[in-house]
């Protein structure tokens, strides 16, 4: 930079230097080409170390032996015995029935509880308590929920896990359906209150239909973190009756065969296509809002 | 909820009735559902650590400090100090690991980084037990790591590696290492490119740069990465069972068992509290110090 003494110099002296060594657009592109390429060498290093196991297990579906860790040859043999297999049959369907109740739950409380708090509410002290099941770690709600069951005598099975997932299921919905709100048009509740329509009826005609994209995201996260779910699952239910999680936590405490890695392979698609799908939707309500 | 008006005259007591009379339809169901199925389990739980244990389970309703008192009884300190240990290892090796990443991510083009971050999220969505699973497969006395060591040649013997409290670190690490990769990309991803560009511009070397502009800047999201491994990885259980093989016990192992084994329920359900209390220490530092970061600068 130019070193000069008098200030009106000074300035002359700045605009010179912006001028000469100026020219930013062609300095900032010249920066980004000539990026290092190192940077993404850690990043490639997080790749491997997150794929890696799973890339084993996708492999070691298709190996012929019941060996979990040699391979000897090519076999499609263990995604019929996964099906035969009526353990992680039921389990599956238990896991559904599970998901589906807790979604339908949290969708209606969450969204509910969503308009309730951005119209009605001003402190935090409602919204905190509505997403606190979201933050309380899954030991506590999980040994709480077994506690209170027990002590009314509650018979625990899939019910009691439907009502303790719909606990941590709806504080996403209503963490999402309420990032929803905060972006809609207000005008539009105003003119319908204007116009003479109650509460219960604007929510219906005007609230809800704009906020179907964000109780579409809510549902399906919440869907989808039930399906996974262990930890409350395990102290919640009767051990006649285990969620998918649990059939695979006691195969693999207690012997497992390479159906898991089938298993294992089906609901990577799974979740492959549910991620992808999900990213899809966001992209398109992000682009219609 | 909040009484800010000094004197609510009647008008305005009314009107706020007729707003709670308006807002019950939308807020009670939830609410009354929470309470029911979290704050009354939790408060419970809180009532159970003041009372003894019941021969099966559940309890004898006769008041006690003993569960608290078993606390500073050195092995369960030990445990605890482990777990807080364990999962602060946990959290330093992901922030070493994530920050990188999420630094590499956030200079992708725009096409890329939804690619590369939805790359690092999808094994968070593969089941959290198939993943548990999956690192068995790899440490394993006669699993792929140690068969790929051998055929390099680095070692003739299998190393043990599988049950060994390093197995746990990495296999928590690898459970939650998006969780510290995504705020770390959301807050680089904010950061004003101009600035790092006004630094160099001014003089300062890439590295000086990075450390005077970026890092602080990225500090906050930093600090909600470590607090969203630290949690999860302090209180779970299936990791240091299912790799650790149960010889290094934690929080959560400890809770499960009495529970499911010691039937100690008042003790299990002190320690998932105390657990809990440490969490929210925890994240109540993190809440002060990102707050601090945050409104430092502009206080001057």
């Amino acid at each position: 930079m130019a070193e000069t003494t008098a200030p009106a110099t000074d300035r002359a002296g700045e605009t010179a230097a912006a001028m000469t060594d100026g020219a930013p657009a062609p300095a900032t592109s010249r920066a980004r080409r000539g990026k290092p390429r190192g940077i993404l060498v850690p990043l490639w290093l997080g790749y491997v170390f997150l794929y890696l196991p799973i890339l084993v297990v996708v492999v070691m579906s298709f190996n012929e032996s019941r060996n979990l860790f040699v391979w000897t040859g090519f076999s499609l043999r263990w995604y019929p015995e996964l099906f035969a297999d009526e353990a992680m049959m039921q389990g599956l369907v238990n896991t559904l029935i599970v998901a589906t109740g807790a979604t339908l739950i949290a969708t209606v409380l969450g969204t509910l509880l969503a308009y309730g708090i951005h119209h009605y509410t001003r402190g935090g002290l409602i919204r905190a308590f509505a997403i606190a099941p979201a933050i309380l770690p899954d030991l506590l709600l999980g040994i709480g929920l077994l506690t209170f069951f027990s002590l009314l005598s509650f018979t625990l099975g899939l019910h009691s896990v439907i009502l303790a997932h719909g606990v941590f299921a709806t504080a996403f919905v209503t963490a999402i359906v309420l990032a929803r709100m905060a972006n809609l048009d207000p005008s539009l509740e105003e003119a319908s209150r204007d116009l003479g329509m109650g509460p219960a009826k604007t929510f219906l005609r005007i609230t809800l239909p704009q906020l179907a994209p964000g109780i579409v995201a809510g549902a399906l996260l919440a869907f989808t973190l039930s399906l996974d779910e262990f930890v409350i699952a395990f102290f919640t239910t009767a051990p006649t009756q285990p969620t998918l999680p649990i059939v695979i936590y006691s195969m693999v405490r207690f012997g497992v065969t390479p159906e898991v890695n089938a298993l294992a392979t089906l609901l990577l698609l799974v979740s492959i296509v549910a991620v992808i799908s999900a990213q899809r939707l966001t992209r398109l309500t992000g682009t219609s809002r | 909820m909040t009484t800010t008006t000094p004197q609510a005259t009647p008008a305005v007591r009314a009107q706020r009735a007729r707003r709670g009379l308006a807002a019950a339809p939308f807020l009670a169901p939830g609410v009354f559902f929470l309470i029911v199925f979290m704050a009354i389990p939790v408060g419970l739980l809180a009532f159970y650590t003041f009372f003894k244990r019941g021969r099966f389970g559940g309890l004898v309703f006769e008041f006690t400090l003993d569960n608290w008192a078993k606390l500073a009884e050195p092995l369960y300190v030990g445990v605890i100090l482990q777990s807080v240990g364990l999962a602060f290892i946990v959290t330093v090796l992901a922030l070493l690991l994530g920050y990188p990443m999420a630094y590499a991510i956030a200079g992708l083009s725009p096409k890329w980084r939804t690619v590369a971050l939805i790359a690092v999220v999808l094994p968070f969505w593969t089941n959290f037990l198939i993943r548990t699973y999956a690192w068995i497969l790899l440490l394993n006395n006669a699993g792929f790591v140690n068969q790929w060591l051998q055929a390099i040649g680095i070692t003739d013997e299998p190393i043990s590696m599988l049950y060994t409290p390093q197995a746990i670190v990495v296999g928590l690490l690898y459970m939650y290492l998006p969780l510290m990769v995504l705020p770390l990309y959301a807050s680089l991803q904010q950061l004003d490119p101009s600035l790092r560009e006004a630094a160099t511009n001014l003089g300062a070397s890439p590295w000086r740069a990075f450390r005077t502009v970026t890092l602080p800047l990225s500090l906050p999201g930093a600090l909600t990465g470590c607090i969203f491994v630290f949690v999860p990885a302090m209180s779970n259980f299936v990791i240091p069972e299912l790799i650790g093989g149960g010889k290094t016990v934690m929080v959560g192992n400890l809770v499960r068992d009495q529970f499911y084994e010691a039937r100690d329920w008042p003790f299990g359900a002190t320690l998932a509290l105390v657990l809990t209390m440490l969490l929210v220490v925890v994240i109540v530092i993190q809440a002060a110090v990102s707050r601090r970061i945050t409104e430092g600068p502009r206080r001057g």
